[in-house]
């Protein structure tokens, strides 16, 4: 019989909760890291043991961790006592650095700051890890300032793909509220060359050559908070999502507006239709639907909870603009929480399981479709990050 | 002999219990120290120092024989009673909740 693993991100400590096919009894473990911020987990689709995990921390900086036996332990990789003869460590882990100018040696780029002044790029974490769909031991990295990383070697070391900021409209990125993060990785499985990414405050890219080259794919994002709303780059992407079966249609959950696009990235609608707010942070498609997609409406950019009160899951089958309010199990009154970008997955059974975090601390799952709802865990730590891993 | 207290993360990512003792060979120095606990425990690289820069992370401190050793140049020689192993060189977390 199938199960089901959740990996849980938190502000202090990773979770993983586990259950059977039918969803209805979990074991949870953890906290591993007790008291890290836990940006992201992610599991390697080709070897479900295999797990990745950033750890991180304003006073200790950036760890990678990984896990060969699905998060019953876990090392930093490299990070053991291997010495060359000569005494000195072989390997270097938890190194992110930029790359520079091969010409002149100096930084590629500056971005934009807060005040419009020009900023160097300075690494502060890793938001986001996506594991190859072919190389357990190959993984990508979206980092904070956004840069895109690649590991070869299971996380020990990192190289940057430095064509992404390097092509030419890195000046006009600029920080969001959280900070310049690099926070969502799409791999087409139907092309191993083709990478989408996903920037706050810059908008989303695309390179088709494996990450040599990119181009900015904003074309129809109207975004009010910065002076040109229909700007080449600058847009706060909040995350996208797309369908395996169907890798070019693309579904985009924005500072406001939810947006879509059928030609990779190329142009974009809008498909906020019927919700209350097209404010929000986690989109997420149907395991086995490509057009039934789930976002959390949130209340506005300066107020980040439910409208009303009320936590409520979206549903629309129809690929956006028709959309129905999910509330079977939610808190429908005094509920203040918000549903932060990473932390919304779905499960690949039957019957597909979706599940969404909140900085309160619920892990809410529904085993069917989002018709029910209910808590697995209450009361985690802010939930940053959630990934569900299908297991045969 | 030297000894290093780390704080409690650290102690944990490099799975030490108490205080790490570590052989330093020339001038026992913040540098000379620092390179020394991170060939034993490479895990703890970039968690002190910054990876490229080599600069203190900001919400760190140095301590030794009730001085602040913060500022002090990477170089300089550290207290003789820290190079004897009489007292021990710490790593100490800037004070904060959260």
């Amino acid at each position: 019989m199938s199960s089901v693993r959740v990996l849980v991100g938190t502000r202090k400590g990773a979770f993983v909760l586990t259950s059977d096919g039918k969803r209805k009894r979990w074991a949870v473990t953890g906290p591993h890291f007790g008291g890290w911020e836990i940006y992201h987990l992610k599991g390697s689709p080709v070897d479900p043991n295999r797990l990745y995990a950033s750890q991180t921390s304003g006073w200790f900086g950036q760890i990678i961790q990984r896990s060969n036996d699905g998060g019953k332990t876990w090392e930093a990789p490299g990070g053991g006592m291997t010495t060359a003869p000569s005494g000195m460590p072989v390997v270097e882990s938890n190194k992110f650095v930029y790359d520079t100018s091969p010409e002149t040696g100096k930084p590629l780029t500056t971005h934009q700051w807060y005040d419009g002044t020009q900023h160097p790029w300075e690494f502060k974490r890793v938001w986001h890890l996506e594991p190859s769909l072919t190389n357990p031991d190959t993984v990508y990295a979206g980092v904070e300032d956004a840069a895109l990383f690649r590991s070869t070697d299971g996380g020990q070391t990192w190289q940057e793909q430095a064509g992404l900021r390097g092509h030419g409209t890195g000046p006009k990125w600029q920080p969001g509220a959280g900070g310049m993060g690099l926070h969502t990785i799409l791999l087409d499985p139907s092309d191993p060359e083709r990478i989408y990414i996903a920037i706050s405050a810059a908008g989303a890219f695309r390179t088709n050559d494996a990450g040599k080259t990119w181009k900015p794919i904003n074309r129809g994002l109207k975004s009010q908070y910065i002076p040109d709303p229909n700007a080449e780059v600058g847009h706060c992407v909040h995350h996208i999502a797309l369908h395996r079966s169907r890798p070019s249609v693309l579904f985009m959950q924005k500072h406001w507006d939810v947006m879509r696009s059928d030609d990779a990235g190329d142009s974009w609608q809008e498909v906020s239709g019927n919700l209350p707010t097209d404010f929000g942070f986690v989109i997420d498609v149907h395991a086995h639907e490509p057009d039934t997609i789930y976002v959390v409406p949130i209340k506005s950019d300066s107020e980040h909870y439910p409208p009303k009160g009320k936590l409520r899951v979206y549903r629309s089958r129809t690929g956006g603009n028709d959309w129905e309010a999910l509330t079977k199990g939610l808190p429908q009154r005094n509920c203040y929480v918000n549903v932060l970008r990473d932390a919304m997955a779905v499960d690949s059974l039957d019957s597909c399981g979706v599940y969404f975090g909140t900085t309160g601390g619920q892990l809410l799952a529904s085993p069917d479709a989002g018709d029910t709802w209910a808590p697995i865990v209450r009361y985690l730590p802010a939930v940053l990050s959630v990934e569900v891993q299908t297991l045969p | 002999m030297i000894r290093v207290v780390l704080p409690y993360h650290l102690r944990t990512l490099a799975r030490v219990g108490g205080e790490v003792k570590l052989d330093v060979e020339g001038q026992v120095t913040q540098r000379s120290v620092l390179d020394g606990l991170e060939a034993c425990y490479p895990m703890l690289r970039g968690t002190i120092r910054d990876q490229v820069t080599q600069q203190r992370r900001p919400f760190l401190r140095f301590f030794a024989c009730e001085q602040d050793l913060s500022h002090e140049p990477p170089d300089a020689p550290l207290p003789e009673a820290v190079a004897t192993g009489a007292e021990p060189f710490l790593v100490v977390g800037a004070i904060a909740g959260g």
